[in-house]
């Protein structure tokens, strides 16, 4: 069966490539209507943007002076503890095709491909937080799984107070749904939830969603949870195709680590 | 003569891609849950109207593209291309003396088969849940088929006249 083995990728790829042009074709118009609507826009407009990309940009630089300091004083405190610790990572902005493969899964397809070195289970991100992960790399382009997709669960804890869970995407672009927590867990509306590390697909300490409702429900052991994905699934255009290069979490329990790595398939 | 069969497949081959295009086209949430399987429409159409030059072979090299398209499984689409063709291919003569809306009917339970299909391939190794929305395709391929039939008629007997 092609979906367990990897010999028929090679197929794929050549096929894909005469492929290409027709996803090409389909987000045209999209491109197109955009393009139009950037070049009439009026002077004013584009003032009133600039100025406001300028003041944020004055607090964003603020906030990542602190940042780097924070971050130098983490690695630090990691190798008094002899953790290892991202060091930082490489990525490649990626613009979506607009194309809608099939309406029951949350796939879409990105311009950039093994071309340039993107490879399969790469985790994608904007500018907000992850979108989801690299399932396929073809030559000219690659299909990148959300979060949401029923399919697909990462990693995550609580910013709050450190609590490892799993979230498994919905079927809707505005849910992630939480299975796996008890009733008494000490999680709350509000609270933000990040990668955790663990699985080694995500980097550490990137946020994911907002946990936006917790009902207990009394005669069942696991808790009702779901929250709301930080990135934009519907709105951005372009993606970020993340390279990290440390593996984030000793590996000290070969079969607790293999467990995680299946979750997150 | 040869001029001729080079326009017939000029015109297969170009609503082929326009299938292709529109079954990949970006729509908002609900509509693009209605969108019919259109490549497999003119499929249907094209194995109707011209059987002595399609084939199982042709549907199902359709597919195998159709399923490089849409990231399915290779074969998925295939299988059920070459299934569909195969069926139209045994009963043209008898198809192409029916009422469009008895067509209709075929057209119907052709769709509801290749969706049947697709539903238990994709069962095998996905989560994904299926609702009713998921049948929904079928009905709207259905009710398109007329347009399509009188569509691809005209365009079949332009690459004839011309």
């Amino acid at each position: 069966m092609e979906h367990r083995s990897s010999r028929l990728d090679n197929v794929r790829s050549l096929l894909s490539v005469f492929v290409y042009p027709v996803q090409l074709l389909v987000s045209l118009p999209v491109e197109l209507t955009e393009k139009a609507f950037n070049t009439v826009l009026s002077y004013s407009d584009l003032k009133d943007e600039n100025t406001s990309l300028r003041r944020k940009q004055l607090v964003d630089s603020i906030k990542l002076l602190k940042y780097e300091a924070l971050e130098n004083e983490n690695i630090r405190l990691r190798a008094l503890l002899e953790n290892s610790f991202k060091l930082g990572e490489q990525v490649l902005v990626a613009e979506l095709l607009s194309v809608n493969l099939v309406p029951y899964e949350h796939v879409v397809v990105v311009n950039k491909g093994s071309r340039f070195g993107v490879s399969i289970h790469q985790p994608v991100m904007d500018a907000n937080g992850i979108v989801g992960q690299v399932i396929r790399s073809l030559p000219l382009s690659s299909e990148v799984m959300l979060i949401t997709d029923p399919n697909h669960a990462i990693p995550v804890q609580v910013n709050r107070n450190g609590l490892r869970t799993i979230a498994i995407g919905s079927g809707k672009l505005d849910r992630l749904n939480l299975p796996f927590l008890p009733n008494n867990a000490d999680i709350l509306p509000g609270d933000l939830l990040v990668t955790s590390g663990l699985g080694g697909t995500f980097p550490q300490g990137y946020p994911v969603a907002i946990v936006k409702e917790f009902s207990v429900r009394p005669n069942k052991p696991f808790a009702d949870i779901y929250a709301i994905p930080k990135a934009q699934l519907d709105k951005s255009r372009e993606l970020l195709i993340v390279w990290s290069d440390s593996t984030p979490v000793p590996l000290m329990f070969p079969e607790e680590s293999l467990k995680n790595v299946d979750a997150n398939e | 003569m040869l001029t001729n069969k080079k326009q017939n497949i000029h015109g297969y081959f170009l609503t082929l891609l326009l299938a292709m295009c529109l079954k990949v086209l970006p729509l908002p949430d609900y509509l693009s849950r209605l969108n019919p399987d259109w490549v497999l429409l003119i499929l249907i159409y094209w194995t109707l109207a011209v059987p002595e030059r399609m084939g199982v072979f042709n549907a199902w090299c359709v597919g195998i593209i159709v399923d490089v398209l849409t990231g399915r499984l290779l074969g998925q689409q295939a299988l059920v291309y070459a299934l569909v063709s195969y069926t139209c291919l045994k009963f043209h003569k008898r198809l192409r003396q029916y009422p469009l809306l008895q067509q209709s009917l075929f057209v119907f339970f052709s769709l509801l088969f290749a969706q049947v299909l697709i539903f238990w391939i994709e069962r095998i190794d996905s989560t994904t849940e299926f609702t009713l929305i998921f049948w929904l395709p079928v009905l709207v391929g259905t009710v398109l088929w007329p347009m399509i039939y009188v569509v691809l008629r005209f365009i079949r007997i332009l690459g004839q006249t011309r």
